[in-house]
């Protein structure tokens, strides 16, 4: 296989196997490109933090497949200009946005499956058509669709670097199963993905803490290609200090712990630090548009960890989670179980409890119920933890992805000071940053890798052509 | 035992409850999002609402290597598999039977012993058709045991599953529910009409919910010639043999042949599919039932076809044996699966409406 490899030029080599790789090689085979997949992972972890995700975000004008009612360019552009403050190029977006709807049909004839949004997502069944089984589902059908246009694939197979000649790409060095290789092509795709998975660059980037983060996705996304893309003087896009991070349960894996080790239990919590005192509003606003701040709220804390705090009245008030919760009838023994001050744990509490007010508690929607004269403040949902059992949860920063990424063009194309490199495309997270530039939109990711993906793809075999 | 599998199958359901991914492809998910914490029932209930087809494992992105190490189908069956095992009486023939798919052949064998000596020593004096070989009435005084003892240990083990999953008291709306969901086999069909994961990895192919149908309506129809047979030889004196346009004829030949078509199918999807992703250790069992069921059908098609010759005694023989030793071992092999995946449709049924 490895000399087999090695001793042709491919029309076009795909580096990754995500689903912006997938979407681009399933284009440029369509046609009628000799196309390379080059995945660092081996096949059972294939598909990178695709494999992780579980709906994209779609634009459209009715009723559409499992989408209901309608969602159009303007609103879609102003969600997310809501939560990238501004951060994103217009044209880019709304290029992005335009041709979401036309994605979904896309998909669908290459072999992905859409369900109706998961119990408990209900807020999301207009704006994001989820993927039947998931993500996986999605990277397994593509694969499929990929092997029967007659696209290789080789696992295991890590770029480490893209050579340059001019503004042309000749070859890459990859390491396949553990031995070095020369694979020639005629144009590249880039869809590695971001960094967030090398330690010591994302500790450069924003401090030893970065040390107890923990990585929701693929071990394998580890910025090789985009670092080694940097160095020979590609334009850069995003923030290079800043990734995504939310709060998961600490007792998640250290890589790869996907949506399950997620906890939404924060806005019915007390949430307090390592000193068990309380650091901000865990009633600040819903859930979903609050989750995304608590990773930086908890790695800004000593020793970036949070601690949960609920009684029996609230516990099932959230979507289940993946560990049990600590239990405990008091506070004290609660704290102590999870390595707390137990007596400091119970003032904190005690402190709470004794500025709740009265109010009419209402779990799905702004309740106004708040403490009085408590710093921070809490400003909905404050209802006394007063009930036994205690439960309690370890939060940890948990980082979804990197903003850095490379500056394309509308074409997908990758630039240098010098201007476009003329064989050289990337697509999906590499490429993000221009249009999420901070924050993040839910089900964004998938659309970004759809989008530039079919587009990278559709230059790259027009270019050899 | 059951404990650590049960406690197993809880594991991994948990972690399913947290992620939800799978919920489009049957109704185990919908069924395991109603609640949070697992009693051991419900993980019977869950386990029996499973058809092991497999979407759940090749779409799941936490399979082993990963340390969550999930592989739910296999999970499931296992307990269903116990549950069958448990809840059956005897339960020791039931491990022997269901593991063993040698064991299964021995009986057949056996069984077909028994009718050949039968046929030797009582031959009648007069008859037509099989009643030449063998006496009408000495085959009633066999197969009417042979037929209703075995239902009543199933009946007595769905009494206990009954229990053991808090199904409530039988109605005709959840019977009807039950039985609509099972006529079309509604969740074999993958949520959406793609259907399994079973012979291709991750591709998806209607292969084995059709061959499913097929031995499943060959089944009925044959059970509904030898049923119509009965009939008419008790209510309308009408004796064997009967003609081609007879109601026996024209249910049990297409019967037989979609019976014999069928499980050659389901014996071939059994080869190619991944064995680790079902209960293993009845691999041999199940295939053995396969083949014993399908055995049934040929035969009987064959004895039709060889009407008049000489083979007629010999595969007289070869076909109520079959017949025979598939009723002994019918709480006690694959075949109880059907009584238990209607009753866990039912209950699912009164489940959902009691929590509407
Ligand atoms: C837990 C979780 C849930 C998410 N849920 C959603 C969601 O529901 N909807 C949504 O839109 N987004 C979601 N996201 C974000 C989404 O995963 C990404 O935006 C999207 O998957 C990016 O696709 P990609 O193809 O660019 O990268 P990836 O899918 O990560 O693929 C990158 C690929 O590159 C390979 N690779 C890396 N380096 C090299 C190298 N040097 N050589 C060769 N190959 C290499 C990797 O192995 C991998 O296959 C989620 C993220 C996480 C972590
Ligand atoms: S089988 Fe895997 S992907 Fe499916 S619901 Fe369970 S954990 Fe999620
Ligand atoms: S194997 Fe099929 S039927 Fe069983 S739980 Fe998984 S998806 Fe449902």
């Amino acid at each position: 296989m490895a000399a087999a490899l090695q001793n042709q030029v491919w029309d076009i080599l795909v580096v990754g196997g995500g689903n912006a790789a997938l979407c681009a090689a399933i284009t440029a085979a369509e046609a009628g490109a000799k196309v390379l997949i080059l995945e660092s992972a081996p096949k059972t972890y294939r598909g990178g933090n695709s494999r992780h995700t579980r709906n994209f975000r779609c634009m459209h004008r009715g009723p559409l497949s499992v989408l209901t009612d309608s969602y159009d360019e303007d609103e879609y552009f102003d969600d997310l200009m809501r939560v990238t403050k501004g951060k994103t190029d217009e044209p880019m977006a709304r290029m992005a946005i335009r041709q979401s709807e036309d994605c979904l049909p896309w998909m669908e004839a290459h072999g992905v499956r859409f369900q109706p949004s998961l119990s408990g997502t209900l807020s999301l069944s207009r704006t994001n058509a989820f993927f039947l089984g998931g993500g996986k589902a999605l990277v397994n059908a593509y694969y499929n669709t990929a092997a029967d246009l007659g696209v290789t694939v080789a696992y295991d197979a890590e770029v480490t670097h893209v050579h340059i000649e001019g503004d042309r790409f000749t070859h890459v060095d990859v390491r396949i199963a553990g031995e070095m290789q020369k694979i020639q092509g005629r144009a590249i795709v880039l869809a590695s993905g971001g960094f967030q998975s090398d330690l010591e660059w994302l500790t450069r980037a924003w401090g030893p803490a970065a040390a107890n983060f923990l990585i929701r996705g693929t071990p394998y996304n580890r910025g090789v290609v985009l670092r080694d893309m940097l160095d020979q003087g590609a334009e850069s896009v995003g923030d290079p200090t800043q990734c995504h991070a939310v709060a998961i349960d600490g007792r998640a894996p250290k890589y790869d712990g996907g949506i399950v080790t997620r906890l939404d239990c924060v806005p019915f919590s007390v949430v307090v630090n390592r000193d068990a005192e309380r650091f901000y509003d865990e009633g600040e606003d819903v859930w979903p548009k609050r989750y995304a701040i608590w990773g930086r709220l908890v790695a800004a804390q000593p020793d970036q960890v949070g601690y949960a705090i609920i009684d029996s009245k609230s516990i099932d008030l959230f979507m289940p989670s993946v560990f049990p919760p600590i239990k405990a009838d008091t506070i004290e023994d609660l704290g102590r179980q999870m390595g707390l001050d137990g007596a400091k744990l119970a003032q904190t509490v005690g402190a709470f409890n004794a500025a709740c007010q009265p109010g009419t508690f209402h779990p799905t929607e702004l309740d106004g119920v708040a403490t009085n004269g408590l710093t921070p403040a809490k400003t909905n949902w404050a209802r006394p933890i007063n009930q036994p059992p205690f439960y309690g949860y370890q939060l940890r920063p948990g980082v979804t992805f990197t903003y850095l990424g490379l500056k394309i063009d509308s074409h997908a194309q990758v630039h240098t000071a010098q201007g476009p490199l003329a064989n050289v495309f990337a697509a999906g997270e590499i490429m993000a940053g221009s249009i999420l530039g901070q924050g993040y939109l839910a089900g964004f990711g998938m659309t970004i890798g759809t989008v530039f993906g079919r587009i990278a793809g559709a230059e790259a075999a027009k270019h050899v052509n | 035992m059951s404990t650590d599998l049960i406690q197993e199958a809880r594991r991994q359901t948990e972690i399913c409850n947290a992620c939800r991914y799978c919920e489009g492809f049957c109704s185990v998910f919908p069924a395991l999002t109603r609640q949070k914490a697992f009693a051991d029932g419900d993980i019977s209930h869950l386990a029996n609402l499973c058809h092991n087809c497999r979407g759940c494992y090749y779409s799941c992105q936490y399979t082993e290597p990963h340390e969550f190490a999930l592989n739910f189908p296999a999970a499931l069956a296992e307990v269903r598999q116990d549950s069958w095992e448990r809840l059956a009486w005897p339960q020791p023939l039931a491990r022997r039977f269901h593991e063993n798919g040698v064991a299964l052949g021995l009986i057949a064998a056996l069984a077909f012993a028994l009718v050949f000596a039968l046929i030797q020593m009582l031959q009648p004096a007069s008859g037509e058709g099989f009643y030449a070989y063998v006496a009408h009435n000495a085959l009633v005084a066999l197969f009417v045991p042979a037929f209703l003892l075995p239902l009543v240990a199933v009946g007595v083990s769905l009494r206990r599953y009954w229990q053991e999953t808090g199904g409530t008291r039988l109605r005709w709306r959840n019977v009807l529910g039950g039985f609509r969901a099972a006529a079309n086999m509604k969740n074999l069909n993958g949520g959406q009409g793609q259907g399994c994961n079973f012979e291709n990895d991750d591709r998806y192919s209607d292969t084995r919910r059709w061959m499913h149908q097929a031995v499943m309506y060959g089944f009925l129809l044959c059970f509904a010639a030898t049923s119509s047979g009965t009939v008419l030889h008790y209510v309308f004196d009408m004796q064997a043999p009967y003609g081609f346009f007879s109601l026996p004829k024209l249910l049990g030949i297409p019967g037989g042949i979609l019976l014999t078509i069928g499980t050659i199918g389901l014996a071939w999807l059994k080869t190619k599919a991944d064995p680790k992703l079902g209960a293993v250790r009845v691999w041999g069992g199940e295939m053995g039932f396969i083949l014993l069921l399908g055995a049934t059908g040929a035969s009987g098609l064959a004895l039709y076809a060889a009407t008049g010759t000489a083979a007629v005694p010999m595969l007289l023989a070869i076909h109520l044996g079959c017949v025979l030793a598939f009723f002994l071992l019918l709480p006690y092999s694959k075949m109880v699966h059907g009584f238990y995946r209607l009753a866990a449709l039912i209950i699912e049924d009164q489940k959902q409406n009691a929590k509407a």
